[in-house]
């Protein structure tokens, strides 16, 4: 222990200041608001190189830091359309370099599936699945998830039967896990299926969960209160 | 056994210094970063977690390691306790190789206590390796930072020193993968630049191969590259060691 006068020995002029000084920082601190991420201020993505570079040799934790700020983008409890006024570009360059530093994790297509190419914008969303499609196809047994839950959205949200038939076919021909269900096998049948959204998302969830494709309890209980958000919405 | 009373000395300075609350601040503060970057993520919760406890557990052990050895090395010099020291009847290469086992060995523990918690996230086995790996690392961090503060006069540029080799060692594929991409120039500029940095990762530790996250999240390394990289870590080590045992047989005080 380092040897030390009493407190009664501090000029008391010294006690003010620091007391001044401390409410001072505290009351301009709780003055400030807090510095909410707006669409508009999604930067520009770095390069993967540049992600790597900045990782210090740990890519996969960077990855995950990386998503979790892109995530926190006009996101927020009030916000009636959340993501929507992102810029789409910037985006998915921001996941196309999260996923080419860490190529095993399911965060960036997971959340491009589910998250952004919920958007009611036709158009983004469009650019959306297709930036899942371009994906998938670089390690289909890995992917197939999000390009299954693309599919579902090309028919039911943008009524786009070709294009779902055309992501259906894609998981049926290149996807080969023996962790693939039935459903996924014959995607293309499934698609084709006379079923409303909640039923077709219903079979997904039930599916995936069965045959243990979801593991992580965040994701799974993301998932059933997106299901749950669907079943209120189609009043079911 | 001098070499190991010296090696006593270098743990119980850690642990009068308060180097053991430090490093259970540390752990605190990455379980708590971890629990709270888990409870934003929206799938691969448990990933997030042991990623990032995994990441900031290493580079805070890293950290605590250098500080302590620069700290305990520069103080001895300036107290002029290492003159009495190399006046007793006792080898240089023992006085140095005693101070070098004992940050080792603090090096050890803190691994060994920093891989604790991840066993509650990630399977036993690649656990274990990351750990090992762990200590081998921060024994070469000790040994680049012994070496840093006894040749350089001061605490700054030693620790700075080290900080820097570590952290150009960690980074040095990127740039290396930077430097030779497809979008690179093609002037004689760019590949004297090139081979340049060619030539310095030859000098340096493959810090990226070692400890490596993906290990926790994706399954243990294959054994031959797991012994290929800690390989390459006991021979840098050796390396360091012996640059540094030339450098104190040549101390004057």
């Amino acid at each position: 222990m380092r040897d030390e006068r009493p407190l009664r020995d501090v000029a008391s002029l010294l006690w003010l200041l620091l007391g001044a000084a401390l409410a001072a920082q505290i009351a301009a601190r709780a003055l400030q608001a807090p510095l909410a991420l707006r669409s508009a201020d999604l930067p520009p993505a770095p390069s993967s190189a540049a992600l790597r570079l900045a990782s210090f040799g740990e890519p996969e934790a960077t990855a995950r830091l990386a998503m979790l700020y892109v995530q926190a983008f006009d996101y927020g409890g009030t916000n009636p359309a959340p993501y929507r006024q992102l810029d789409y570009a910037h985006l998915i360059d921001w996941l196309r370099a999260i996923l080419e530093l860490d190529p095993r994790s399911e965060y960036p297509l997971f959340a491009a599936a589910r998250v952004y190419a919920e958007v009611p914008d036709a158009a983004k969303s469009r650019r959306m699945l297709e930036f899942i499609y371009r994906e998938f196809l670089a390690d289909p047994d890995r992917r197939w998830p999000a390009l299954a839950h693309a599919a579902l959205l090309a028919k039911h949200r943008l009524h786009d039967l070709a294009l779902a038939r055309r992501y259906a076919a894609a998981i049926q021909r290149y996807a080969r896990s023996p962790a693939l269900p039935l459903w996924a096998r014959q995607m293309e049948l499934f698609i084709l299926e006379d079923m409303n959204e909640l039923e077709a998302a219903r079979i997904m969830l039930g599916g995936m969960l069965a045959s243990g494709a979801i593991r992580d309890p965040a994701e799974a209980r993301f998932l059933r209160r997106e299901l749950e958000s669907l079943e209120r919405r189609l009043g079911k | 056994m001098p070499a190991l009373i010296l090696a006593r000395l270098a743990l119980v300075e850690a642990r009068r210094g308060g180097l053991l609350w430090l490093a259970a601040f540390a752990l605190a503060a990455a379980i708590a970063l971890g629990g709270f970057f888990a409870e934003l993520a929206i799938t691969e919760a448990r990933l997030v977690q042991v990623a990032l406890v995994a990441a900031i557990l290493r580079i805070c052990a890293v950290f605590l390691v250098a500080a302590q050895v620069v700290a305990s090395i520069r103080r001895e010099i300036e107290e002029r306790r290492l003159e009495f020291t190399l006046a007793l009847p006792v080898g240089r290469s023992t006085q140095y190789l005693g101070r070098l086992a004992g940050f080792g060995a603090l090096g050890l523990l803190l691994a060994t206590a920093f891989s604790l918690p991840l066993f509650l996230w990630a399977p036993a086995a690649p656990v274990a390796l990351w750990g090992i790996s762990l200590a081998l690392e921060l024994a070469l961090v000790a040994s680049a930072a012994l070496f840093f503060a006894m040749t350089l006069a001061q605490h700054v540029a030693a620790l700075a020193a080290t900080a820097a080799l570590y952290l150009l060692a960690r980074s040095m594929s990127a740039l290396q993968a930077i430097a030779s991409g497809p979008l690179a120039g093609a002037s004689t500029w760019h590949e004297l630049a090139r081979r340049a940095l060619d030539g310095v990762a030859l000098l340096l530790p493959a810090l990226d191969r070692v400890t490596r996250t993906e290990w926790l999240l994706y399954g243990a390394p294959d054994a031959r590259s797991y012994a290929a990289a800690l390989g390459a870590l006991v021979l840098y080590i050796v390396l360091l060691a012996a640059a540094g045992l030339f450098d104190f047989a040549r101390r004057s005080a």
